[in-house]
């Protein structure tokens, strides 16, 4: 094999080793979905976080609009307070709520995004005011057996009669 | 002729030395690889510019080792190794480096590189080591292997020669430099009888019109006093045994020169190799 | 009683001697290693010898590579299919095959393969050089034999390994893809937007890719190492190839802990 051969063979090779590379990025993992170029850094306080993890997508209406950046718990009021970018193509009213919610029955969880009614956006740095903390299957148990009491309670009791 | 002690050689041009030094000087050197064997014990010796000097001895006797030192691949343990008056120092790589150049070695089975061609194989140290253009190398490697009567054979593979061409190309291989000083090791083991004159005459001639300082180690008696200027015979413990001209260790009365050079089997060097007395190993003792 | 001490003490010595010696192994391999390390800027100037190293190291392990791969990936899907279809997870069967290539057996087969391939080649050929006396004669030419022959096979494996183990996970994933798709049934849709979704480029797949360099480096080392130091005979060159295997794969799945641990310990 001369020298010529050589080096195309290894030419090929490196070629082919790269578009391998290029192939798992693209088709198999998350490149082509999010680039951190344009976004904008908002924050949100929740009660509760539940399973929420970092790099989770923040959706609305179920479109991806965005990452989370960061999760923190807040030592004075002790919320956990979650840090996303997102597109700065998506501008969301100022009173716009903030729920964590799980894909599926038994799947990630992520932020999901409602937006409100106000004139104004959300700027940089803005705090979202009107959270709902992710549901905790313990208290979703307690809720429920204190409702399975309050029945039995008041069919024990009957109320005034209209 | 065939069985003649001295081949006849038509061209044997002693050159006076040029300068009264020697090229290489071995002063007062002890070597061995670890501290329980000395394989050269306060050896003294004066390799003279533009002759040829045959070290001869017996296998283990420190030959090769010698070489090794002169090249600069072991530190000697004590003594100093003069090369045209500069100490080798192994420890100096640029120095060892630039000695190095100037001196070419011929590996006893060739040493030869087996994924290079034959041409490759003489080109390498041109390619290696100067900027010559292409056209120039080409020249120079098939004037080479035109000097060791391989012109022909430049376009084949290692794998392809056989050993006496082997020999050849790495000897056309040495001088591709056109080193100072070169250096044998074993040219004449394993060859037959051709083979054997060819590489004597290209040892002498080529010493002969490049004026290089010629080191051949060998244990081949005839070949060696056919076209040496200077014969060293070293025996096992690294001791020198006798220096002189072909033609005074020849005549030599010593019983350990004598001995080497007719190649009698038992004399200052034991046929036996030391043993129980032989009543201990066969059981027979006193009843 | 006397004996007794006697055969205690020479046993300690013996252990005591040998694990001098491992040690002595260990720092004259750490030497070798930075005087390679030494050269390579000579070597990278010499880029041919590095392609033709490239070319015999990288490519002539292609067809293993790809073939392994190929193998790998059909095994796996249908291997986790079984498994996933119980939960009524079959779906994920390409996420779950993705990250197990990527971020592991890519690698790790890749560099075993490697080391049985490549390495035994490489150790093998160095091996021969030395008793060739081919390295001395290059030494006493002026070249150095570790920038002309080791440093470029060092390189040439260390690009050589990223390329296989990704160009593996790759030929892998399609594997699966075809099984998947193919033979099983499962959404060709759903097969790959799951993987798009939740394989992490630069924590999945670039971190395949350290890994990958990490035992390109840790396999060629060791075979070159043991090639260079091997004895001039053929049971020398035999134990030297042996070593070369032995101890490139105890390397390479130690480091895969370690870097393992150090990358995926949390979610």
């Amino acid at each position: 094999m001369g020298k010529k051969g050589i080096e195309i063979g290894v030419g090929l090779f490196v070629l082919l080793g790269l578009a391998a590379l290029l192939f798992v990025a693209l088709k198999a993992a998350n490149l082509a979905s999010f680039g951190q170029a344009d976004s904008y850094t908002v924050t949100a306080r929740f009660d509760n976080i539940g399973g929420l993890k970092a790099r989770a997508p923040v959706r609305a209406a179920g479109v991806v609009v965005g990452r989370i950046t960061g999760i923190q718990l807040d030592a004075k009021t002790f919320q956990g307070v979650v840090t996303m970018e997102i597109d700065r193509s998506y501008q969301f009213p100022k009173d716009s709520s903030a729920k964590i919610l799980t894909a599926g029955l038994l799947g990630d969880q992520y932020v999901g995004l409602e937006a409100g009614g106000e004139v104004d956006n959300l700027a940089p740095g803005a705090t979202i005011k009107q959270t709902q903390s992710a549901v905790v299957l313990e208290n979703l148990i307690g809720q429920f057996l204190f409702n399975q009491a309050a029945d039995a309670g008041s069919a024990a009791a009957p109320g005034p009669k209209p | 002729m065939p069985g003649a002690l001295f081949p006849a050689y038509p061209v044997r041009v002693l050159h006076p030395p040029l300068r009264p030094d020697p090229l290489i000087e071995i002063d007062h050197v002890t070597f061995g690889y670890d501290s329980s064997r000395t394989i050269l014990n306060d050896v003294n010796l004066r390799f003279v510019r533009g002759q040829v000097t045959a070290v001869l001895g017996g296998s283990g006797c420190g030959k090769t080792t010698l070489l090794r030192l002169i090249g600069g691949v072991h530190p000697a343990n004590s003594g100093r190794v003069v090369f045209d008056g500069e100490v080798v120092d192994t420890r100096d790589r640029p120095q060892l480096y630039r000695l190095r150049r100037r001196l070419g070695m011929l590996f006893q089975f060739g040493a030869l590189f087996t994924d290079l061609s034959v041409f490759d194989n003489v080109a390498f140290p041109l390619r290696e080591m100067t900027d010559l253009p292409e056209p120039l190398i080409h020249d120079i490697v098939l004037m080479k292997l035109n000097a060791v009567g391989l012109r022909g054979a430049a376009a084949l593979k290692i794998a392809e020669v056989s050993g006496g061409m082997a020999r050849r190309i790495a000897l056309a291989r040495a001088i591709a430099l056109d080193p100072e000083l070169i250096m044998y090791d074993e040219p004449f083991a394993g060859l037959d009888l051709i083979s054997m004159g060819v590489a004597a005459k290209l040892i002498r001639t080529l010493n002969d019109v490049t004026g290089a300082t010629s080191l051949v180690i060998s244990h081949d008696v005839p070949q060696c006093m056919a076209i040496a200027d200077w014969v060293v015979l070293m025996a096992t413990g690294g001791r020198i045994v006798a220096q002189g001209t072909p033609a005074e260790l020849m005549a030599s009365t010593d019983p350990e020169v004598r001995q080497f050079v007719r190649g009698e089997p038992d004399g200052p060097v034991k046929f036996h190799y030391p043993a129980r007395p032989m009543a201990e190993d066969f059981g027979l003792g006193a009843r | 009683m006397g004996r007794l001490m006697g055969r205690l003490t020479g046993f300690v010595q013996g252990i005591g001697a040998r694990v001098l010696a491992s040690l002595q192994g260990l720092g004259h391999a750490a030497l070798f290693f930075v005087g390679l390390m030494a050269v390579l800027p000579q070597s990278l100037r010499r880029f041919g010898l590095v392609v033709t190293q490239v070319y015999a190291i990288g490519n002539r392990s292609l067809v293993i590579i790809l073939a392994s791969g190929l193998a790998v990936g059909f095994v796996l899907a249908l291997q986790m299919y079984y498994a996933l279809v119980t939960y009524g997870a079959a779906e994920s069967l390409g996420l779950v095959v993705n990250l197990s290539l990527v971020r592991e057996l890519g690698p790790v087969v890749t560099a075993l393969l490697f080391a049985g391939r490549a390495g035994t080649s490489l150790t093998a050929e160095i091996g021969l050089m030395k008793a060739g006396e081919q390295l001395a004669a290059m030494e006493l030419m002026a070249i150095d034999p570790r920038a002309r022959v080791l440093a470029p096979r060092f390189i040439a494996g260390a690009i050589s390994m990223p390329l296989l183990a990704i160009l593996f996970s790759a030929v892998g994933i399609l594997g699966a893809w075809v099984v998947a798709v193919g033979l099983i049934g499962i959404d060709a849709g759903n097969f790959w937007s799951i993987q798009q979704n939740k394989v992490d480029i630069w924590r999945d797949v670039g971190n395949g890719v350290v890994k990958s360099m990490a035992f390109g480096v840790i396999c060629t080392f060791v075979a070159l190492y043991q090639g260079y130091e091997t004895q001039a005979t053929p049971e020398g060159v035999a134990h030297a190839t042996t070593r070369t295997v032995v101890i490139s794969s105890l390397a390479v799945l130690g480091m895969d802990f370690i870097l393992t641990a150090l990358m995926f310990s949390t979610p």
